[in-house]
C-alpha cells in the first residue's frame, strides 16, 4: 500500500542546501510554575521541564530526541513550534529569531513548521470530515494551490496512502494507524520544512507502527523535510534518526550522530538507558552480550532537580565534584566529531558486557546475593 | 517442560502434571453490534514454577483469557465456554464464593496501571494487607507488618513509613512494585501479570522485570506474562504462546519460537520490529493491513486476509480451512513444515541478521 505513493516533485525552494542549519535553539529554558497557598495563590516553586538546552537541527535531517517520561522531550518540541513561549533563550529559524515573534511576524514560518502528535484519537477534531481535517491548515494560510485544495487533498491522502476517495469520511471511521496516517497528510498539507513529531508511533500496534515509522521514512527522505522526532523508545529513535540527543530532567545530557550513540555512548545514563532496552536475540550465541546496568528508583522530581550533574542521584560513579559543578556539554576525547557529551567522568566507549554487571535497585542487590 | 497442547476435534483430557490447563476455551461477548468471539477455541497448559509468555496485538484475546481465569469477566454480557482446569478445580462453573478464595491467594494478577488498580482511598499498606487477613486469617497486626516486609522485598526504600502513604504519594514505578508487593503476599502459586512494565519508562521496566524473575525464584510462583512487547517476552518467558484474533497460532520455548518461528505472523511481528542490532537504513517490513474485527472475523486462517504466504499453500485452503495448532512446538498455519523451515531460512531470517 504504502509502497507505490506518487509523490510530487520536491518543491523549487530547496534554495536551503542540505547540511545547512535550519533551527538552530540556544539556551532553552522553560519553567512552568507550581502554584499554592490560600487565599492568594502564590508561585512557590517551578518545574524546570526545559533547563537550558542547545540543539541543531540541518536541512533535510532527521533529528531524535529520546528519553523517559518528565526530561522535557516534548515540552520541547512544543516550545520550538511555538505552542509555549520560552522562558529564556532563543530560538532561530534559518537564521531568523522567532523566540518572541508575535502573531503576525510568525504566520510565514508557522506554515514551515508542523506537527504530528502521538494520539491519533484527541488529535483529531471528530466533527470535521478527513477533507476538512487535512484543508485547514491551507484554509487558515489562505493558500489555494493549483486546481483547488480538495484535489490536494486527494493528492495528500494518496501520498499517505489512504484512500482519495475517503475525503469525505470522518475520523471515526478509521483505525488507529490510518488516523495517524491523516495526522501525517495535514502536516504535509502546507509543505513544511521542519516536522516536529511528538511520539508519533507510540499509541500503534507493533505491525502498524511500522508501517507509520516506514511512510514518515519515505516522506523526509524524498521530499526532503527536516524532522525532530520526539519518542521514548531507543529502537524507533535509531532507525529514524541521524542524530540523537539524548535528554534527562530538562537538559541535554549527551547528543551525537546515531553509531556514536548507540555503539559507542559515553554518559553513564546513556548506558543505563541502552542497556535496559528489552532485546530479542534472534541470532543466537554468536552475538556479544550486552552490559546491565540497574538503576536505582526514579526520576527525581524537575521541581527541585539535583545540584551539578543531574543524573548524581543514580549514578554509580558519582563523585563529589558531581554535586558542585555542572558539567558542560563538550566533546571529549576519543569521541567523533559531534558527539558531544555532559559528564566529569565518562564510561568507555563501548555496549559490550562487564565483567561485573551494575545492580543499584536495592531490592535486586538484596535477591541476588541470596541466589549466589 | 512446559507442555501447551491443543487439539482439534474432542478435548483431551487435561494434562496431568499441568498445574492450570485451559481446555478449548471460548469467550464471547454480547454488544450492540452483535457477537464478539474474543476467544476462539484456546487450549494450553502451564506447569508449576514456569513462565508463559502470551503475546499479541491489542484485541488478541490476550487479556481476555486472563481475566476469565480469574473470573473476572461480566457475567451478564459473557458466554464462557471449555474448561479452566486450576489443580484439577474447574474454574469455568465454580461458583463466585469459591473463586473468592482463589483470588489474590492461590492466584494473583499485577495490572498494566497501576494508579487505576490500586485505591486512591486506602493506604498503600492497608490495601497489601488486606487479602494476607482474609485469606491467611491474619490479625491486622501481623497483616500490617507482613505488608511492611513485602514492600521492604519489593525495594520500596523506608517501607515502614512509606506503607501509611497513599497510592498518589507513590512514583509510578513505586506503586508497579507495590502492586507486586500485593500480588505476592498470600504466596500465590500463579501469577498473571497483564501488560505490568507498559507504562513505566525503559530503565524503571528493566528493574521491574529483573525483580519478577528474581521474585520468581524465591517464590516458585507460575506466571502468565501478558504483553505486546516481544523484547520483554524474550527477556521474561521460558515458553511462549503468540496469540492472534482470538487464538492461538504458535507456540513453543522461547529459544524455538524467537530463534526459529514458523507462523507468518510471528515472522511479521519480528520483520516489523526495529531493533538495536538491526540495519537502521533498510526500511521495515510491516505486516500488511489491519487486525480484523472480532464481530465478524475471517474465514477459514483468520490470518490470511493479511498472510503474504497464501498462494504458497495452493487453492482457497487458507479461506476455508482453519489450521489446527499441534501439541508442544508447533504453528497454526497450512504451509508444511518443510516450507516453514526454508521460508524462513531463506526469506525472514537473512532480513533479521542483515547487519548495518
Amino acid at each position: 500500500m504504502t509502497e507505490d505513493l506518487v509523490l510530487p516533485a520536491p518543491r523549487e525552494a530547496a534554495a536551503d542546501a542540505p547540511g545547512e542549519p535550519l533551527l538552530v535553539v540556544e539556551g532553552l529554558v522553560k519553567h512552568f510554575p507550581v502554584k499554592g497557598g490560600f487565599p492568594i495563590r502564590r508561585t512557590v516553586g517551578q518545574v524546570q521541564a526545559v533547563d537550558g538546552i542547545d540543539l541543531t537541527v540541518h536541512v533535510g535531517e532527521s533529528f531524535g530526541l529520546v528519553g523517559e517520561s518528565g526530561c522535557g522531550k516534548s515540552t520541547t518540541g512544543r516550545l520550538i513550534t511555538k505552542l509555549l513561549e520560552p522562558t529564556r533563550g532563543t530560538i532561530s529559524y534559518r537564521g531568523k529569531d522567532i523566540t518572541h515573534a508575535r502573531r503576525k511576524q510568525l504566520a510565514p514560518i508557522r506554515s514551515e513548521i508542523q506537527m504530528i502528535f502521538q494520539d491519533p484519537y484527541s488529535s483529531l477534531n471528530p466533527r470535521q470530515t478527513v477533507g476538512k481535517i487535512i484543508s485547514g491548515p491551507m484554509e487558515v494560510n489562505g493558500i489555494h494551490p493549483e486546481g483547488g485544495r480538495e484535489k490536494r487533498v486527494r493528492e495528500l491522502l494518496e501520498i499517505v496512502g489512504l484512500n482519495p476517495e475517503h475525503y469525505n469520511r470522518f475520523p471515526h471511521e478509521f483505525s488507529g494507524g490510518q488516523r495517524q496516517r491523516i495526522g501525517v497528510a495535514r502536516a504535509l498539507a502546507l509543505e513544511p520544512k521542519l516536522i516536529v513529531a511528538d511520539e508519533p508511533v507510540s499509541a500503534l500496534d507493533v505491525s502498524i507502527q511500522a508501517q507509520v515509522v516506514n511512510l514518515l521514512q519515505k516522506v523526509q527522505r524524498e521530499l526532503g523535510i527536516a524532522f525532530l522526532f520526539i519518542a521514548h523508545d531507543l529502537a524507533v529513535v535509531r532507525h529514524f534518526s541521524q542524530r540523537v540527543a539524548v535528554m534527562y530532567l530538562g537538559k541535554v545530557i549527551e547528543v551525537g550522530d546515531r553509531d556514536s550513540i548507540y555503539t559507542r555512548p559515553r554518559h553513564p545514563y546513556t548506558h543505563a538507558l541502552l542497556s535496559a532496552v528489552p532485546e530479542v536475540n534472534v541470532a543466537g550465541e554468536d552475538v556479544p552480550q550486552r552490559e546491565r546496568i540497574r538503576l536505582a528508583g526514579d526520576v527525581p522530581s524537575p521541581i527541585a532537580p539535583p545540584s551539578g550533574c543531574r543524573f548524581r542521584t543514580r549514578c554509580w560513579k558519582a563523585q563529589d565534584k558531581c554535586a558542585a559543578e555542572e558539567p558542560p556539554l563538550v566533546r571529549l576525547a576519543g569521541n567523533h566529531e559531534g558527539h558531544l557529551t555532559a559528564c566529569h567522568f565518562p564510561e568507555e566507549p563501548t555496549i559490550e558486557a562487564r565483567d561485573k554487571d551494575i545492580v543499584l535497585d536495592p531490592a535486586l542487590v538484596a535477591l541476588e546475593e541470596t541466589d549466589d | 517442560m512446559t507442555t501447551l497442547t491443543k487439539e482439534a476435534g474432542a478435548p483431551v483430557p487435561a494434562d496431568a502434571d499441568a498445574f492450570l490447563s485451559v481446555r478449548d476455551l471460548h469467550v464471547s461477548f454480547k454488544t450492540e453490534d452483535g457477537i464478539v468471539r474474543a476467544v476462539d477455541g484456546l487450549s494450553f497448559d502451564l506447569e508449576r514454577g514456569r513462565t508463559l509468555g502470551i503475546v499479541g496485538e491489542s484485541g488478541s484475546g490476550k487479556s481476555v483469557t486472563n481475566l476469565t481465569i480469574l473470573g473476572l469477566h461480566n457475567p451478564m454480557f459473557t458466554t464462557v465456554e471449555g474448561e479452566i482446569l486450576l489443580e484439577g478445580q474447574e474454574l469455568t462453573t465454580a461458583r463466585e464464593s469459591e473463586l473468592e478464595k482463589l483470588r489474590g491467594n492461590k492466584v494473583a494478577m499485577i495490572f498494566q496501571d497501576p494508579l487505576t488498580a490500586l485505591s486512591p482511598y486506602y493506604t498503600v499498606g492497608r490495601q497489601i494487607a488486606e487479602p494476607y487477613m482474609k485469606h491467611m486469617g491474619a490479625s491486622k497486626k501481623a497483616a500490617w507488618e507482613r505488608a511492611v516486609e513485602m514492600l521492604g522485598k519489593v525495594g520500596i526504600p523506608n517501607p515502614k513509613q512509606r506503607a501509611k502513604d497513599y497510592p498518589h504519594q507513590f512514583s509510578g514505578g513505586m506503586r508497579q512494585r507495590a502492586m507486586i508487593a500485593m500480588a505476592l503476599v498470600c504466596d500465590p502459586d500463579l501469577l498473571i501479570a497483564d501488560e505490568p512494565t507498559t507504562a513505566l519508562d525503559v530503565t524503571v521496566q528493566a528493574q521491574i522485570l529483573d525483580l519478577l524473575k528474581d521474585l520468581q525464584q524465591e517464590f516458585g510462583s507460575a506466571i502468565i506474562f501478558i504483553t505486546h512487547d516481544l523484547g520483554v517476552i524474550a527477556d521474561m518467558a521460558d515458553d511462549i504462546m503468540v496469540m492472534y484474533a482470538g487464538g492461538a497460532v504458535e507456540r513453543g520455548t522461547v529459544n524455538e519460537v524467537l530463534r526459529a518461528p514458523q507462523h507468518p505472523y510471528t515472522w511479521g511481528l519480528l520483520n516489523s520490529m526495529p531493533r538495536l542490532d538491526s540495519d537502521p537504513n533498510a526500511p521495515l517490513a510491516p505486516i500488511p493491513g489491519t487486525p480484523p474485527s472480532l464481530l465478524n472475523p475471517p474465514s477459514g486462517c483468520r490470518f490470511h486476509p493479511r498472510c503474504t504466504f497464501q498462494d504458497r499453500v495452493g487453492g482457497t485452503r487458507c479461506v476455508t480451512e482453519a489450521p489446527s495448532l499441534g501439541p508442544d512446538r508447533s504453528s497454526a498455519c497450512h504451509l508444511t513444515a518443510e516450507q516453514k523451515r526454508t521460508i524462513f531460512l531463506e526469506e525472514i531470517k537473512p532480513r533479521l541478521h542483515q547487519r548495518p
